[in-house]
């Protein structure tokens, strides 16, 4: 780099550029909380819901499913599976009571994960409550996830 | 090796390279279980495997970046370290911590782990990366900020450089926002946005100050150039990192429920991220092609230059090629979110701790260099291990074209699962790359145990400069 550009001015750019937008950061994060009760589907964040969402994260469903495009790639996106289940929570109760113990031969297969009804019920109300969250441009692009 | 303390980094890099060797082998396991469904089911399910794999990952790039720390900021600082004990003893706490946590995934079903670490009194599990049990995380926190103190003691009462300073802040700023792992509203939105307050402002954000200030580091001991020219390249590349990365953040907020306003600001910022990887790699070549001195540790140098150009390549070239928001809106959480993942997590970061690494460890071990036969040796796993890692990269970027072609691009889109069928030969290339991965890094392992004559420094001012 040329000596026209001293060291002094890089490390100015450096403090005075990251200050800078650190606090714009902030204060568009501070916008997009106070933004997102129109969009974050709080009004049917139930008791069941919070539940749901304990039991989505105690079983680690994001270690092998996507939601709302975020996880591991081994298993469908559960963002849009209410819908995709032809808007039925008796659909995915169904599906995920129904896993064989051990696996399908050759074949991906999820875990039993022997929940009980009441359990069930949380789930499905959680993966409802996660597709109606408006995503921008109703992501996904299809109802395959 | 100039100070007694520095040597307490051979710990470091051990643990390192060990818990790398796990990484890997779960890794493999991984993408066995992608192509032969059931493999290991139930007994290790691919949810676990994969947890062990990206902490195993996270944890060991932890010690790598202490150890780095631990070597280059006593020399820096011209004194001893502040307090060696304080570093031993958090060593075998962090890896104790971690063995625990691993086996505690691997031995018990997640759930019971979550119930017998009382995970409701303060839930933090279950989140992509963020898997570790409360009681894990918090003892995270204490041994950065052992670390962070005895660190910072080191630097602050003795000579200050921009390259520690610059680490400082970079260790810094990776424990802070570390808190931010222990915020989990229910609210999946809020959840979801400020993961990413850990997740990508560590690697688009401090991270690149503690990668950065490494390389400036290595790059100085095996040029000689002068440390005016590689400070003002440092500063400007951190500058770049930070205003580019910040708001870049935005590129993650694009399909989760955030406000539009992100679509375009996260996609110009992180459309500018790629400018401080670029200018990574031509600072490392200008500052080799500049030197002042021809080091003995010619591995040394071959990993300075393939971080520069592997953290472009992974970070910049495979980062850029689906941060733009019309772009994402297809390839979001596909298998070329998982192609940029690895190359850019291989390039970056786990290069750059091989990088101090092969010129600290010699020193360590009472010469300047490796002899030549073990550093040939590890010549050969520099390039087993980039170029399986470019393949590994190329594979998944192939099987995620086509994912995105038939399951969200075309008039009949298909379901996953069949999708995944379809593009099953990428999976078993991918595999087969990974397997030579693995030689790479046995023999990345083994080159430690070469034995051969010394190499002694050329002398020392060998002049090049015509040639730059
Ligand atoms: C033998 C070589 C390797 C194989 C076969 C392998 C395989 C895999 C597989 C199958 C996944 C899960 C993808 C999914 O969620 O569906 C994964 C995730 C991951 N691996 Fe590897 N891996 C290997 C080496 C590495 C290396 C060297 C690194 C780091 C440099 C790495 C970093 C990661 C990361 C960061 C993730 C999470 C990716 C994401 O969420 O996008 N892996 N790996
Ligand atoms: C060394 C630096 C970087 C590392 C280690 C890294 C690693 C990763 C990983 C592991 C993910 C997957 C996260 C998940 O599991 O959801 C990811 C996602 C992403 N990265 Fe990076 N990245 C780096 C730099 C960049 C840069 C510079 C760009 C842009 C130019 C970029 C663009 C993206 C985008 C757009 C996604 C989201 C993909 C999706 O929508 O599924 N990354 N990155
Ligand atoms: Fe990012």
């Amino acid at each position: 780099m040329r000596e026209t550009f001293t060291k002094g001015m890089a490390r100015n750019i450096y403090y005075g550029g990251s200050v800078f937008f650190f606090l714009v950061f902030i204060g568009l994060t501070v916008d997009t909380v106070q933004t997102l009760p129109k969009t974050d589907n709080r009004e049917n964040l139930t008791e069941e819901v919070v539940a749901g969402k304990r039991l989505w994260e105690h079983n680690n469903c994001i270690g092998c499913h996507t939601l709302l495009g975020e996880g591991a790639y081994f298993a469908p996106e559960l963002g849009n599976v209410y819908t995709r289940f032809g808007e039925s929570t008796e659909a995915i109760k169904g599906f995920i009571k129904s896993r064989p113990v051990d696996g399908i031969p050759g074949r991906r297969s999820m875990p039993q994960f022997n929940f009980t009804d009441q359990e069930l019920e949380e789930i499905a109300q959680f993966l409802k409550y996660a597709d109606g969250i408006k995503v921008a441009r109703d992501w996904p692009p299809n109802i395959q996830g | 090796m100039k100070y007694e303390s520095q040597s307490i980094a051979k710990l470091y890099f051990i643990a390192a390279i060990g818990l790398f060797v796990g990484q890997i082998l779960f890794g493999v396991i991984l993408g066995l279980q992608y192509v032969i469904g059931d493999f290991l089911f139930p007994e290790i399910p691919f949810n676990v495997a994969r947890m062990v794999h990206t902490n195993l990952l996270i944890v060991w790039l932890l010690f790598g970046f202490m150890g780095a720390a631990y070597f280059l900021v006593p020399e820096e600082s011209e004194r001893e370290l502040y307090a060696p004990w304080l570093a031993k003893l958090m060593f075998w706490i962090f890896l104790v911590a971690g063995a625990l946590t691993i086996l505690g995934y691997l031995l018990v079903p997640y759930a019971t782990l979550a119930e017998i670490t009382m995970n409701d009194l303060l839930p933090t599990m279950g989140r992509e990366f963020l898997e570790q049990p409360t009681i894990t995380k918090i003892g995270i926190v204490v041994v950065l900020l052992a670390f962070i103190f005895n660190i910072g003691m080191t630097i602050l009462t003795g000579r200050k450089t921009v390259i520690t300073l610059v680490l400082l802040t970079g260790l810094v700023g990776l424990a802070v926002f570390f808190l931010f792992s222990f915020y989990n509203p229910h609210n999946l939105v809020l959840d979801k946005y400020f993961w990413w307050f850990v997740v990508h402002l560590w690697v688009e954000g401090v991270w690149e100050l503690i990668m950065a200030s490494l390389l400036a580091y290595v790059l100085i001991k095996v040029t000689g150039v002068d440390r005016e020219v590689i400070e003002k390249w440092l500063y400007i590349i951190i500058a770049m990192a930070l205003i580019s990365g910040i708001i870049g953040t935005g590129h993650h907020f694009f399909w989760i429920g955030a406000p539009d306003y992100w679509q375009w600001l996260g996609s110009v910022f992180s459309a500018l991220e790629p400018i401080p990887f670029f200018m990574m790699t031509l600072f490392a070549f200008n500052v080799v092609n500049k030197r002042r001195r021809d080091h003995p540790n010619k591995a040394a140098t071959l990993w300075a230059l393939g971080t520069a150009v592997m953290a472009f390549l992974g970070a910049g070239v495979w980062g850029f090629l689906h941060t733009l928001a019309p772009v994402n809106f297809y390839t979001h959480g596909t298998q070329i979110t998982a192609a940029h993942g690895h190359m850019a997590f291989y390039g970056a970061y786990v290069m750059v701790v091989l990088t101090i690494i092969s010129y600290s460890m010699p020193i360590m071990r009472g010469r300047e260099a490796a002899n030549a036969r073990a550093q040939v040796v590890e010549m050969w796993s520099f390039w087993l291990m980039t170029v399986s890692m470019v393949f590994i990269t190329l594979f998944l970027t192939g099987a995620g074209i086509l994912q995105v072609y038939l399951q969200r691009y075309s008039e009949d889109p298909m379901s996953f699962m069949a999708t995944q069928e379809k593009v099953e030969i990428f999976y078993w290339m991918r595999e087969g790359a990974g397997l030579i991965f693995l030689i790479g890094l046995i023999l990345y392992i083994i080159s430690f145990f070469v034995k051969g004559e010394d190499v002694k420094m050329l002398g020392s001012s060998v002049s090049i400069e015509e040639t730059s």
